[in-house]
């Protein structure tokens, strides 16, 4: 069997960024929050919000812990399968992880400790300061990240010589044309997706009529948050979409699946775009209805799919379905969260059972909106890995396809594990509650109860 | 400038490596040590002794790793490709010790988790010497691309090197203990001090006399004159720290075995630099064949003289804040 390595390191990349992309996007959310709940509790004293800091920071530990050793990966996998790119793009891309490194990396890592461990060793102030100053840093890195991702999408602020990418202007590299929709539609889609767990969480014990108090806090929070984002993440993503349109036209076009740029788009509620006869079948569409929310006119014309060959389009199929998968996420969230807010308005939010089943078990959410957001802007800019300049086919290390096969398999092997363990144990912590009383430590402190290594619960007499 | 700025980076990235050979070295070296712990209750005591520092340590190495894609990429872009496999183990070694943190302390089967805080502690400081040899051995470079195969990092001196890593941390490791812990661990930390410190000596001394035999660069480095007068006293300074570290542990002092350790370290930091120098990629590209451009160079390092010192700062807070000794019994959370 030949293995092709281009594609090979693709899934790779793929698969582990995807895989980091969940964490990420809780915590950068699960520290604002926590940050939030400290200030509270510093203002008012009260004690809810204490536990309910305390019982975050425990789940946030194993989330953050499971971003951090993801995210290592990462920084290495440029060289590892982008070696080339690595050599065109790295006097621009470098500084920008270097950056993040420096501004971002040792503190969200080292103020964590405190949050972690400082408790019951520094003052008050000194704890809810960490948890900002880790929040702060989640964003710093978003920052930093995001801008070398959007250089790639819109690279600007350089010259390219034989190949090699070299700086002439920092600050229209790191605010390069996409660079800051991108920015405030992550951070937006982070913000929401925490909102949404801390929305379930609350849900969960409101049913399950436990820490009643902790849980319609959590709810009016999230709610309260969710209600403001939800909309306006409708407006970010409009005017990143319109971004879009003016320096990546292809990629659109793809999201659309609208292929002759001579007629307005209609948009496709469902259509099975095929890439070879270069049209859609099956569809079903709103007339006229892309050409209207891309140009804000009904006969507005944007580039097709076919104005360009068929080796610089991105594969439609993926866009157009992850783009559907996102924007279905996101009115389903508008939706919930203005009914939420109704609800709370009537005064009704604690009692309306279904509301509540429906919400807890929506945990979810978030992050497959942010995945398929993901998959849309990374696969729309395929062929390209830096757009309109150098091809991802060009790219590649040279290591052998069978090789990064394997360490593909490895890969998947090792973070099926982790993803398991990381979303039972992050489970449990949940189901035990904010209630760090003894009676509760003694009820919940068997989650081995269920576990599949809970028979060498007492084995822990040396492990050689 | 072009011939200053990629000494001052090699400087710069020779401080961050260091930085995590020590930093991350000795919480992998408690890593390594874990098995020998009686009880998962000591293990306890072990891990919170490392704890609220463990993810800062790792930084450093997500500061090499960017650094030289920072300020050497084609050096980044010959030497990932060249150790594809052996990086690639390290990270996903690196990353059941990471989660073993959490994972261990939320479970309450804990003996799984510290399996994978053995064995990915145990890996990751294999495959990191495995790297460091293959780059002594060197690594064949055409036109500017890694041309060799996926296994030429598999070699004799390359497994040694692993070994050897494996013994320094865990010296490093001990040594923490002797330093940060109270009680049964201590004292069984002194007896490990002194087997690792002579595991590291012997293997000291078999990369010092291998290299010069096999690499002609590298004897050439060493015993030509007057290079010798010079370089004479870093074995001889390296001898007086090793019996030092070794006459502190029959002491029973606390810090300066632990201290003795990182001078060991750098001392063998310092031979492999003097053996190799200007070779980033050994034995054909120099920090200058490799360096990024003079302004993505300046930008960087002009962020990092700003940067480093606050970055410093608050590392030490956090080492002052969980200052003196984890009692027996103290655990994680």
């Amino acid at each position: 069997m030949e293995f092709d390595p281009v594609l090979l390191a693709r899934l790779q990349f793929a698969f582990t960024i995807i895989f980091h992309i969940i964490f990420p996007s809780f915590t950068i959310g699960l520290s604002a929050y926590i940050a939030t709940l400290g200030v509270l509790w510093l203002r008012s004293g009260e004690e809810r919000f204490q536990l309910l800091m305390r019982f975050w920071v425990k789940i946030f530990a194993v989330s953050f812990a499971m971003g951090v050793v993801s995210g290592i990966v990462l920084s290495y996998q440029f060289g590892t399968n982008w070696s080339r790119f690595s050599v065109a793009t790295g006097n621009v891309l470098g500084p920008l992880l270097g950056y993040e490194v420096l501004t971002a990396f040792f503190l969200e890592a080292t103020f964590l400790g405190i949050l972690l461990f400082g408790f019951d060793k520094v003052p008050r102030w000194l704890y809810v300061l960490s948890a900002a100053v880790v929040a702060i840093g989640t964003m710093i890195s978003a920052f930093w990240i995001l801008a070398a991702n959007s250089w790639m999408q819109t690279p600007a602020g350089h010259e390219w010589k034989d190949g090699i990418a070299y700086p002439l202007d920092w600050l229209r590299i790191i605010f390069n044309p996409s660079f800051p929709y991108r920015f405030a539609h992550m951070l937006n889609a982070a913000y929401l997706t925490t909102a949404f767990v801390v929305i379930a969480v609350g849900a969960r014990f409101l049913i399950g009529e436990r820490n009643i108090a902790e849980g319609r806090t959590m709810l009016r929070m999230g709610i309260g948050l969710a209600a403001v984002l939800a909309p306006l993440q409708l407006v970010i993503g409009d005017q990143h979409g319109l971004n879009t349109l003016k320096h990546q036209p292809i990629k659109v076009a793809a999201m659309e699946a609208h292929w002759e740029g001579s007629k307005p788009a209609d948009f496709h509620i469902f259509a099975w775009p095929d890439e070879k006869a270069g049209t859609n079948r099956y569809e079903l569409s709103i007339p006229k209805g892309a050409s209207l929310i891309l140009m804000h006119k009904m006969n507005g014309l944007f580039p097709g799919l076919l104005s360009v060959a068929a080796k610089d389009r991105p594969p439609v199929a993926t866009v157009f379905f992850a783009f559907r998968i996102m924007l279905a996420v996101g009115f389903f969230m508008i939706a919930a969260a203005l009914l939420g807010a109704f609800f709370w308005w009537r005064g009704s939010l604690f009692d309306t059972r279904w509301y509540l089943r429906v919400m807890a078990h929506t945990w979810w959410i978030g992050f497959v909106a942010v995945i398929a957001g993901w998959v849309v802007t990374e696969s729309g800019r395929q062929p390209w890995i830096v757009y309109g300049v150098m091809r991802t086919a060009d790219a590649t290390s040279p290591v052998p396809g069978a090789t990064i096969a394997g360490t593909l398999a490895l890969f998947i092997l090792a973070y099926g594990v982790v993803f398991s363990f990381g979303i039972y144990y992050m489970n449990w912590l949940i189901a035990k509650g904010p209630d760090l009383g003894p009676d509760a430590v003694k009820s919940g402190s068997e989650p081995g109860g269920v576990s599949p290594i809970a028979s060498t619960k007492d084995a822990g007499q040396g492990i050689v | 400038m072009e011939w200053y700025l990629p000494l001052i980076w090699a400087g710069v990235i020779g401080t961050a490596v260091a930085m995590y050979v020590i930093m991350d070295g000795f919480d992998l070296g408690i890593g390594i040590l874990f098995p020998f712990a009686r009880s998962e209750t000591e293990r306890d005591q072990m891990m919170r002794s490392i704890a609220p520092f463990w993810d800062g340590n790792e930084t450093w190495l997500v500061l090499g790793g960017a650094g030289l894609f920072v300020a050497f990429p084609r050096a980044y872009a010959v030497i990932m490709p060249a150790f594809y496999l052996p990086v690639i183990v390290m990270l996903l070694a690196l990353v059941f010790r990471g989660i073993a943190f959490e994972f261990r302390t939320v479970s309450h089967s804990k003996s799984g988790w510290s399996w994978a805080f053995v064995a990915g502690s145990t890996l990751a400081a294999f495959a990191q010497g495995v790297i460091l040899g293959g780059m002594i051995q060197g690594i064949k470079v055409e036109n500017g691309a890694y041309a060799g195969g996926p296994y030429d990092w598999a070699t004799p001196f390359g497994l040694l090197c692993g070994l050897a890593m494996i013994a320094g941390y865990g010296l490093l490791g001990a040594t923490w203990l002797v330093m940060k812990t109270e009680g049964a661990i201590a004292v069984r930390a002194r007896g490990q001090s002194k087997a690792c410190l002579i595991a590291v000596l012997v293997f000291m001394a078999a990369v010092s006399l291998w290299t010069p035999l096999a690499e002609p660069r590298i004897a050439e480095r060493w015993f030509s004159l007057p290079n010798f007068y010079y370089l004479w006293p870093v074995p001889a300074v390296t001898a007086l720290v090793a019996f030092g570290c070794w006459y502190w542990i029959e002491k029973e002092r606390d810090a300066p075995p632990f201290l003795a350790a990182i001078a060991l370290f750098m001392l063998g930091f310092l031979g492999l630099v003097i053996s190799n120098f200007p070779y980033l990629v050994p034995p054909s590209l120099t920090v200058w064949d490799t360096a990024a451009a003079p302004s993505s160079q300046i930008f960087m390092l002009v962020g990092t003289l700003l940067l480093l010192p606050f970055v410093l700062g608050y590392i030490v807070l956090v080492y002052w804040l969980f200052r003196g000794k984890v009692r027996e019994g103290e655990s994680y959370h």
